[in-house]
Formats: C-alpha cells, structure tokens, sequence
C-alpha cells in the first residue's frame, strides 16, 4: 500500500547516525518513540517495586524487607508510577506521535521545544534515580512529600523534589507546544469540531498542564528553601503552616489526575467508533465534557484533605464540587455505550482494553463518589479504600487507556502487526489479575486499614494475601503483552495502512508513516468519525 | 439496621450502602447494556451500522438524573458529618498528644494514660496536638479519623454505644514505626470507668474527681477547631 518513493521515519535519512539520528531528532514521531521506550523502562522498575511491596504485604510482620526499605519501595513505587509514567505518559507517547497525523501537520508547533522536553524529563528521571544513591538512602516521604516529615527525614528529599520540578517544566513545555499546534497547525477543513476527540481531550490536558504544574514548581522550590536556608513557611516548628502545604501540593496535584485520565479518556473516543463502524455518540458533550473536567477538576482539591481540620464552609464546598465534577465523567461513560447501540462491532484487542477501562473507571468513579460523601470521607481517607479507588482509575483507566492505544496503533507505528491471540491473553490475565488485586482494598479499607502500613492486624490478612496473588497474575499479564509487542516489532507480520478500517487520518498516511506524515496536506471535509460508507445501501 | 461501636456507625454506613447501592443498579445497568451492544451488534450479526449522531434529550437525562442523584448523596454525606463536628457541651474532655510513634491520652486531673478509657453513652472529646509531625488519630470501629498536625489544635469526639475494646490507629504516614503506632479505646459502663479512674489517680498521685458530673469546658478548648 506505501508508496516505494516515501521513506518512513523509522528510516529516514538524518545527520547523525546510530542513536544520535534518535535523541538528537526533533520528529515528533521519534520523539513520541523516544517517550515510548523511556516511559516503558520506568514503569517497568515501578510495577516491579509494587510487586515488591505486595510481596512484604503476604504475610503480617517481616516478609522480605525491613520497614525503612519499604517506606522508600511505596514513596519511589509513587514517585516513578506518577511522575514518570502516568502524569507524561499518553499526551507524551501518543499524543506526539499522533497529533500532528490526527489534525493533518507535518510536526508540531515547536518541534525542537518538544525535543527539550524529552530532555527535561530523562534528566528528571536520571536525577531521580540518581538521588536513590545519595548520602541519606532514597526519598521515603511517600510522593506526597507532606511537612514536617519531608523537612525532618535525612533521607534525600531534595534531589527527588528537584527531578519533580524538572519534569514540571517539561509537562509545560508540552502543554504549551500541544495547545499551539492545537491552534495553528490544523489542515484545511479540519474545524474545531471536527477534531478528533483524542485532540480535544490533548487540549483540556494541555491547558491544566500549563496552569497547575507551575503551582508545583513553586510550592517544592519553598520547600527546598526552607530545608536549605530554614525559612519557616510550612514547618510548624519555624512558624509555618503544614497544612497550607497541602493545599498548594492539592492544587496541581489534583489537577494532575486530571492530566492523567483526560488523554486516556480521549483514546477510548478514539477506538469505539473504529471498531463499532459507527460515528461517535454526543460528539459535542464528550468534547465539551473534556473542558468542562479540566475547569471544575481544577477546583476540588481539598477534598484530599477533608480530615486535616479544615473549615465546615470549605469541606460543604469540596465535597460539592466533587460530585459536580463527576458528572462530565459520567456523561462520557453513556455517551461510549450509546455509540455501540447499532454499531457493527469487531471484538479486537484494543476494544477489549476499552470494555475493561469502561467496567474499571466506572468502579472507580462509583467508589469516587462514596469518597466525596464527607461521612464516609472521614472513615476511609488513609485507608486502602483510597489506594483501591485511585489504582481503579489510574491503572484500570489511565494504565489501561494506555495499553489500549499502544494496541490500536502499533500498527501505524511501527508497520508491524502482533500476534492477536497471545495480545487476548494477555488482556484476560491483566483484567482478571487487576480485580483480584485492587478490589479487596476496597474491603479491608472500609473494614479499617491504613494505607502505607508496613504491617498489619491479623484480621486483614485474608484481603492482603488474596490482593498479593491478583498482583502475580497482573505481573504475568504485563510480560506476555510486552513479550507479544517486543516479538511483534522483531518479526511481526507486515501491518496494512488501515488495518482496523479507521477514518481519522493516521489511517490515511503509510504504516510507519512517512517523515513529514503526508506526501500532499490533507483537505477535511467530513467530521472525524464519517462511517456512512459501511452503511447498508438503499 | 447497621448499628455499631459508636453513634455514627449507623449513619456513615446507610450513607456507604446507599451509594453502593444505586451504584450497584446504575454498574450492572452499563454493564449488561455493553455487553448486550456488543454481542447483539457483532459485526457477523449486523454488518452494517447505523450511524447516530446523538440525541439530546437522551444527553439530558443521563445528565440530570446523576445530578439529583449526586446531590441526594452530597446531602447525606454532608449530614453525616455534620453530627461529627458537633461537639456536645458536656462531653468529657481528655488531650491528646501523638508523638513518633506513641499516643498519649490526659484527663482532666493530669493523669497519663496510653490507652484512651471511654465511658459507654457518655461523649468524650479529644483535643488533638502533635509533638513532631502529622499524624491521624483514627478509630475504624467509630467511624471517625482526625489529622493531629503539630502547631494546629483539632478536636474530634464520639459517643461509644457498645462495651468492648476498640483500636486506635495512626492514618498518616509518620516514619519508620508508622505501622506499629496502635493503642485501644477500652469502652466501660460508669462503675468499672469509676473505679479504673480511681485507681489509675491515686497510682498517678492526682486527686479522684468523679468525670460523670458535667463539668465547664476547660477555657482553652475554644480554639480547638
């Protein structure tokens, strides 16, 4: 199908040679590669100190490691998961990758900015992983870095604060980059409402990334200053405020889940509609609930703090905004089902990872709402209960978004196609194993388990084994979808230009796709998912 | 129908199995339609689709019926918590101090104690400061957790309803022993209270006074928040 005459991007000519012709590349598309395989090695260290945490938590008492050692395995587990995978993740890898192709651009606005960012973030991540080595042992504040603790531990706190804030600046740079090219580079035709949804959703992310994440610079740089100079702004014992360190932390950090989900929530739009051949249900109210997300998420975050002995004014007003907040969420969970009414629905890979994102983000989202009730609120925050809530949106949402989009469009990127039988295996062991390990938090929160507890009561025993088991299965379901991607990439089948029979249009251009994405721009003139072709003729 | 250690056990858990309840519905709702969808409209069965756009009344009540829903839920929570924040005036009063990794618990005649001793009906207010970093005195039997952070001055109380030995946990991460930092409330009828506080003074050298008596408020406790 790819014309002989266009060389793709895999092996494009460059100036520099080796892996030169990749760090040093400002394509969009190697960039969202390089993302790729930086992002893929963090997560992987991160799962494995989970499955080393869970590891501890199988019996009461000592299983294989000291309490210090696991204070600083859950604090990294956090740190790695959030700041380096999760928070980066989608808009990184798929969102450079894709979103030139989906608005019809050769590269995006600033593609040497976007180089930067690269940087930025392995520099971000070396330092983090090089402060694991300092004087003092790793970080084992938890990733929430709360004072006094975070002032008063030798560990190395401000070599972790300070890769967090260096992956700040580049989750901006993209922001801005996104939102630019968002604004100027969209093809002839290609409107504003004929964006794909995985666009607008880049968008609403874009925007908080540029508005909250400089809350975090700042609020760690006081930190850092009051460790270093001893300016009293947020320990007590100098006459500052721990608890106004919480909220500026809330402040982005909320915002940030919202960083996380918004990009996964676009690729859920992205894959319905291709593999129920239909055009997208409500394409205006999932659109315009991306945006609406991303204003109210930006004003909920003391419900984080709800026991911390805030004023009854303000814990009326989280908690209300809190379920305002849920409710664009949940009018994308219809608006998702309704598109397969009538569909013609192929069952492949990437929608099963959608079936179980929808079943997992709505467990989520439920268990949200019990969360945002203050009474309830006051009994499980610090639990288990909180740390089964987020891993059912974070990984069964955001993780599984993830998974989902390197399924739906390995094909475009690496003109490979991966075995299709062993990639349901792996899903089936992943969905089954995730509920088997985060769904007994739920229980043993509500039943009283703290979270962060190195060991615990005989009574919850039980939930903590089974939990330890399901996080086995979830492990081995990860090799064998890493195993089928990295076997597919050496000697997968050749992948077709439109192996799913998709319309947007990365399906439009060869698989890998050629340097600057299209050989002549494209003119749009049909919304994003036009499936009237497959229609039944009259 | 959900009673329990303390007087807010019944209502934070209807509020709990109300929300689990109608999530319940509204999850299998989903669910079910899904899968329905995706069996019934296989592209083997149907291999042409139907393109729809949208439908806007569909669009309002999937978007309105959540939103009176979630108020319904917003207001039984907020109603919940509002018995928690309300103190009773005469209710006993002990200060509590949390340090890495210890509890401390002192009554009105400066006795120490490191096991919290309640009066069964009888409401206990706990004045909440930290010696050193966060902590969170969390009792799961009751229902009730408050953060105890250094330079702040928290209070939480409850009513136990039920005789019986209950534990004391710390809910934030506090260090090295966070796990270990347990103690228990041991809830008494008035006689064994009477006769363990009496003790426990003369052993501590304090002067016995009977607590059951309502007593003033001690005059600082005002600005416990």
């Amino acid at each position: 199908m790819a014309e002989p005459s266009v060389v793709d991007y895999l092996h494009a000519p460059s100036k520099h040679r080796g892996p030169l012709s990749w760090i040093l590349s400002t394509d969009h598309k190697r960039i969202g590669i390089l993302y790729l395989v930086t992002m893929s090695f963090f997560f992987s260290v991160a799962v494995f100190l989970g499955f080393l945490l869970r590891l501890e938590l199988l019996t009461p008492g000592k299983t294989i490691v000291d309490p210090q050692i696991y204070n600083e395995l859950f604090t990294l587990h956090g740190m790695i998961m959030i700041f380096l995978f999760i928070i980066p993740g989608l808009p990184a890898v798929f969102g450079n990758f894709m979103l030139p192709i989906l608005i019809g651009a050769k590269d995006v606005s600033f593609p040497r900015l976007n180089l930067l960012s690269w940087w930025l973030f392995l520099s971000g991540g070396i330092l983090a992983v090089v402060s694991l080595f300092l004087p003092g042992g790793p970080v084992d504040t938890g990733w929430t870095f709360y004072i006094p603790y975070s002032v008063r531990t030798n560990t190395t706190v401000i070599p972790a604060m300070t890769a967090a804030f260096i992956l700040g600046f580049s989750s901006i740079l993209t922001g801005i980059n996104f939102i630019t090219t968002i604004h100027r580079m969209r093809a002839p035709g290609m409107s504003w409402f004929r964006m794909p949804l995985f666009v607008w959703s880049l968008y609403a992310t874009g925007w908080i990334q540029i508005l909250a994440t400089p809350i975090l610079g700042i609020t760690l740089l006081l930190v850092i200053i009051e460790r270093l100079f001893g300016v009293g702004i947020f320990d007590p014992s100098l006459g500052g405020d721990p608890v106004l360190y919480q909220h500026l932390f809330w402040i982005y950090s909320h915002p940030a889940v919202y960083i996380m989900i918004l990009p996964g929530m676009g690729v859920v739009s992205e894959i319905i509609p291709v593999f129920a051949r239909r055009t997208i249900f409500g394409y205006k109210f999932i659109a315009f609930s991306s945006i609406a997300i991303a204003f109210f998420g930006s004003l909920v975050w003391a419900h984080h703090m709800f026991t911390v002995g805030m004023s009854d004014t303000g814990q009326f007003i989280f908690s209300l905004l809190t379920f305002l907040v849920s409710i664009p969420s949940a009018i994308k969970i219809f608006n998702w089902v309704a598109t397969m009414y009538k569909g013609s629905i192929a069952l492949e890979v990437p929608l099963l990872y959608v079936l179980a994102f929808i079943v997992q983000f709505s467990i989520g989202g439920f268990t949200g709402m019990m969360l945002g009730a203050l009474s309830i609120n006051i009994h499980v925050q610090d639990t288990a209960f909180v740390v089964g809530h987020f891993h059912y949106v974070m990984f069964g949402g955001a993780g599984f978004a993830a998974i989902a989009a390197i399924h739906y469009w390995f094909p475009k990127m690496f003109g490979k196609m991966y075995n299709k039988r062993q990639a349901i295996i792996g899903w089936a062991l992943l969905t089954f194993g995730f509920q088997v390990l985060y769904f007994p938090m739920f229980v043993m929160g509500y039943k009283g388990m703290p979270r962060r507890y190195y060991d615990y009561l005989p009574q919850f025993q039980i939930y903590h084994q089974i939990s330890t088991v399901g996080s086995w299965i979830v492990v081995l379901g990860l090799l064998i979808v890493l195993h089928n991607l990295i076997t597919a990439l050496r000697k997968g089948e050749r992948a077709e230009m439109n192996p799913w029979g998709g319309v947007t249009l990365e399906w439009t251009v060869p698989s890998p796709p050629p340097v600057e994405n299209f050989v002549t721009v494209p003119t749009v003139t049909t919304g994003a998912y036009d499936y009237s072709r497959y229609e039944k003729k009259a | 129908m959900f009673s329990g250690a303390s007087s807010f056990v019944e209502k934070t858990d209807a509020v709990l199995w109300f929300i689990v309840g109608l999530s319940a519905i509204v999850f299998v709702g989903i669910v079910v339609t899904m899968i329905y969808f995706v069996v019934h409209y296989s592209r083997k069965k149907n291999p042409h689709p139907t393109n729809i756009d949208g439908h806007l009344g569909l669009e309002l009540t999937w978007t309105l019926i959540p939103l009176v829903l979630f108020m319904g839920m917003f207001y039984m929570g907020w109603s919940g918590y509002r018995d928690i924040r309300s103190v009773p005036d005469d209710a006993m009063v002990v200060r509590v101090t949390a340090r890495m990794w210890q509890w401390s618990f002192e009554y009105p005649n400066g006795v120490q104690t490191d096991t919290l001793h309640a009066v069964i009906y009888t409401p206990m207010r706990l004045n909440l400061t930290s010696m050193d970093v966060n902590h969170s005195l969390y009792i799961p039997a009751f229902r009730i957790k408050k953060d105890v952070i250094p330079g702040r001055k928290n209070v939480m109380w409850f009513k136990a309803i039920e005789r019986g030995a209950y534990d004391i946990a710390c809910a934030e991460f506090c260090g090295l022993q966070h796990a270990y930092m347990y103690t228990k409330v041991i809830v008494d009828d008035t006689m064994s209270f009477n006769r363990w506080y009496a003790a426990v003074s003369e052993k501590q050298g304090k002067k016995y006074e009977s607590l059951l008596t309502p007593k003033p408020v001690p005059a600082d406790s005002e600005s416990y928040q």
